[in-house]
């Protein structure tokens, strides 16, 4: 079951296009890596999910249904441009937010009650927003997108701004989000963020569709057959024959092997010549490496 | 619907809990109060500057003058060498000398003053003026004529409206300019609050646009429910304000005559004084003015200058609403956005100001049906009993074009909101009308 599926989306703004030709599938229950540099669109599509703005063609599916305006009360939505009203407190800005979402005001009192314990921060519903410092801050505008328990949370650029300390905690409330079932998609320019989080992902860039699918199949499409290995004695004459070396340190060697040549072929060759292995690995290609092959250095460099 | 009342509810509450607003809802009657009990005392201040005058009079004009409890007059024969030695030990301000006078056709006479201290000009004033009336005496006695007849020269003119129509109520002297003041009130009021709550729409609008909630919000709502939410709990806060105002400033009025025994006629009385209006017309105007205000039909004005405070407040405050979505992070740079709505609401002003003098010229009739300027402009006629099709037209006009401007600004607002960075130009504005969703 797919929680939200795009087909053949398009937006245009006045003089450009923001989306163009977006499709894409996003299952259930897992957690979904948006990427792209800033301005390739990611936005402009999170918008569209949200119901803020509407695509000019193509369709959204959300659990199956055509997007409606019933969906976003089961949306919680994090903007990269956050912001809370400085001169509300707490609790009553919290409780606003939960009502606007659909929650009836025992249900949010409720709600905010359990998440500002969990977070040890239930002495400060009556602190004005303002008091707060920016990573407090954060923690409100957090609390205030989940409170409505979604189906769907999109997170964008979630870590922008943060502190490792509080980066640690939001990270570790979107693990238990995931293990609640709730559908996750985070959306970020920083690909390194995105490798350790995300199981499925879509790169886009300049608002198409650059590449999909989970982060171990991309990442086992775009290997280049590159192992590094450690060893102790000396190397055969004739070791780089088999294939490139890409660097060459004492005692460590990462080799781009020839197409032909499997890895296990390689490590008997170097066994077989009384090379003493201490580890024998293959380097995957970073996200970053392969968007950056995917869409060349010039756009990266811009972002 | 619900959520469009827990928009409003916000936008009124957060604006009324706020201390600013409790102090400046309350302080501002006070203030008042406060303002004129410093006003009244200003000018009932009688001077205790006291003057004791020699007068060197050779030929005897000015026999006739007398004392005032602040200018005592004593006429010297000595010689002015004489009296400028001795003036202080007779305990004298100043030395007057009257020139004699050669001819009696002269309408001009200048007396010489001499003194230490500079003359201040209240008494001069004061002196020229009892120098005035004994020399008036002095000639008309000089000059044989007849005081009573001199008097019936002078004829008081007084024009005293009457209706044609013999079934109408009788229309009193004081009816027209009872009417300026009260209209010249309403039109200035419509002004303060279309600019003070439109402003404040503005600068909400911006808030939430810079502080980035905008988007959060937008994600639960829809664009145009905000809007309308921010402009009517605004507007609430506005009426609120103006209900407090309309209750506590008579309330602080009486107290205020109550504790400085001072009250309108009194004043009106003291300043009377001055200006030679006899004491009793005062008082008789002043009840005069009270029972034109009581004739006024308020049954029909405060409901009608609600509905012109409402539809001048939407109008307003939703041109007010997008251009805050069109600002971008600098105020100061937006300022200039602002420009097409205060040049009409200016214009509207001083449209007020001469139509208050003739509430029937052309001018009022077109201007109160213009719907920018009507809500400031009709207010200010309705204590003249506009003809009832004008304010039929007036309401219909300022109703559609009210509701035309709504849809027009929240157009421009579900773009502007989401536009970070630099203002747009009134070109772009333009575009975001025919933005799609």
């Amino acid at each position: 079951m797919n929680i939200l599926s795009l087909k053949n989306v398009v937006k245009t703004y006045q003089d450009h296009i923001a989306v163009n030709d977006i499709s894409f599938d996003m299952p259930e229950g897992c957690i979904f890596g948006l990427l792209g540099p800033n301005g390739a669109g990611k936005s402009s599509m999170i918008r569209i999910i949200t119901t803020i703005t509407h695509a000019d063609s193509g369709s959204v599916f959300f659990n199956g249904e055509a997007l409606n305006s019933s969906h976003p009360s089961q949306i919680g939505y994090m903007p990269e441009e956050r912001g809370l009203y400085k001169t509300m407190e707490v609790g009553d800005h919290l409780m606003y937010l939960a009502q606007l979402k659909g929650l009836s005001k025992k249900d949010a009192k409720q709600a905010i009650d359990h998440w500002l314990e969990k977070f040890g921060i239930q002495d400060w519903w009556n602190k004005k927003v303002e008091e707060l410092s920016k990573g407090m801050q954060q923690k409100i505008q957090f609390i205030s997108t989940v409170i409505h328990k979604p189906k769907l949370l999109i997170l964008d650029e979630p870590f922008s701004g943060l502190d490792p300390i509080n980066a640690n905690l939001i990270r570790d409330e979107i693990y238990e989000m995931k293990r609640q079932g709730i559908s996750i998609i985070f959306s970020t320019h920083r690909m390194e963020q995105v490798e350790e989080i995300c199981e499925h992902i879509v790169l886009i860039n300049k608002g198409k569709n650059v590449l999909q699918g989970t982060v171990k199949d991309i990442k086992d499409q775009y290997k280049e057959n590159k192992f590094e290995f450690k060893y102790e004695g000396t190397l055969p004459a004739d070791f780089n024959d088999h294939g490139n070396v890409v660097k060459e340190s004492p005692g460590s060697v990462i080799i781009q092997l020839k197409e032909n040549e499997s890895s296990n072929d390689f490590l008997n060759y170097l066994l077989r010549n009384n090379v003493r292995i201490q580890s024998f690995n293959e380097i995957l290609p970073t996200l970053n490496e392969i968007f950056i092959r995917k869409v060349g250095a010039v756009n990266l460099a811009q972002t | 619907m619900n959520k469009l009342w827990l928009i409003i509810q916000r936008e009124y509450l957060t604006r009324v809990k706020k201390r600013s607003f409790i102090l400046a809802t309350i302080l501002t009657p006070v203030a008042i109060g406060l303002f004129m009990v410093v006003l009244l005392f200003i000018l009932s201040y009688e001077s205790d500057d006291k003057k004791r005058i020699a007068i060197l009079d050779k030929e005897n004009i000015l026999k006739s003058i007398s004392d005032e409890n602040n200018l005592i007059f004593k006429f010297e024969e000595a010689s002015l060498e004489e009296l400028k030695k001795t003036y202080t030990e007779k305990n004298y301000d100043a030395i007057m000398v009257i020139p004699p006078m050669k001819n009696l056709q002269d309408t001009r006479l200048t007396v010489f003053y001499y003194s230490d201290n500079q003359l201040g000009l209240d008494m001069r004033f004061a002196i020229e003026k009892k120098l005035q009336k004994s020399i008036r005496k002095y000639k008309i006695a000089a000059l044989n004529l007849d005081a009573k007849e001199l008097e019936s020269l002078d004829t008081k003119v007084s024009i005293n409206p009457e209706p044609i129509d013999d079934s109408k109520a009788d229309v009193s002297p004081m009816a027209a300019g009872v009417g300026a003041a009260i209209g010249g009130i309403m039109g200035f009021i419509m002004y303060m609050a279309v600019f003070i709550y439109g402003t404040m729409v503005m600068r909400s609008v911006m808030e939430e646009k810079t502080s980035r909630i905008v988007e959060v919000m937008i994600s639960s709502v829809k664009p145009f429910q905000l809007l309308m939410g921010k402009i009517i709990g605004v507007g609430g806060v506005g009426l609120t304000q103006l209900i407090i105002w309309a209750i506590l400033i008579p309330i602080i009025n009486i107290v205020v005559q109550g504790l400085f025994g001072f009250d309108l006629e009194n004043s009106a009385e003291m300043s009377s004084a001055a200006s030679q209006i006899d004491p009793d017309d005062m008082q008789a105007m002043v009840a005069q003015i009270m029972v034109e205000i009581k004739a006024l039909n308020w049954w029909t004005i405060l409901p009608l200058f609600l509905f012109y405070f409402l539809g001048g407040y939407f109008l307003y405050a939703s041109m007010f609403a997008a251009v805050g979505s069109a600002i971008g992070d600098d105020l100061g740079e937006g300022q200039s956005l602002t420009i097409p709505i205060t040049i009409p609401v200016a214009l509207a002003v001083y449209i007020m100001i001469v139509v208050v003098k003739a509430p029937q010229s052309s001018l009022a009739t077109w201007s109160s049906i213009f719907p920018l300027f009507s809500p400031i402009v009709m207010p200010s006629r309705l204590a003249f009993s506009p003809p009832l099709w004008e304010v039929i037209v007036s309401m219909i006009v300022l109703i559609a074009t009210s509701l035309f401007f709504v849809w027009l600004s929240a157009r421009i607002y579900r773009i502007g909101i989401l536009m970070y960075g630099k203002k747009a130009s009134f070109k772009e504005i333009g575009k975001w009308l025919f933005y799609k969703g």
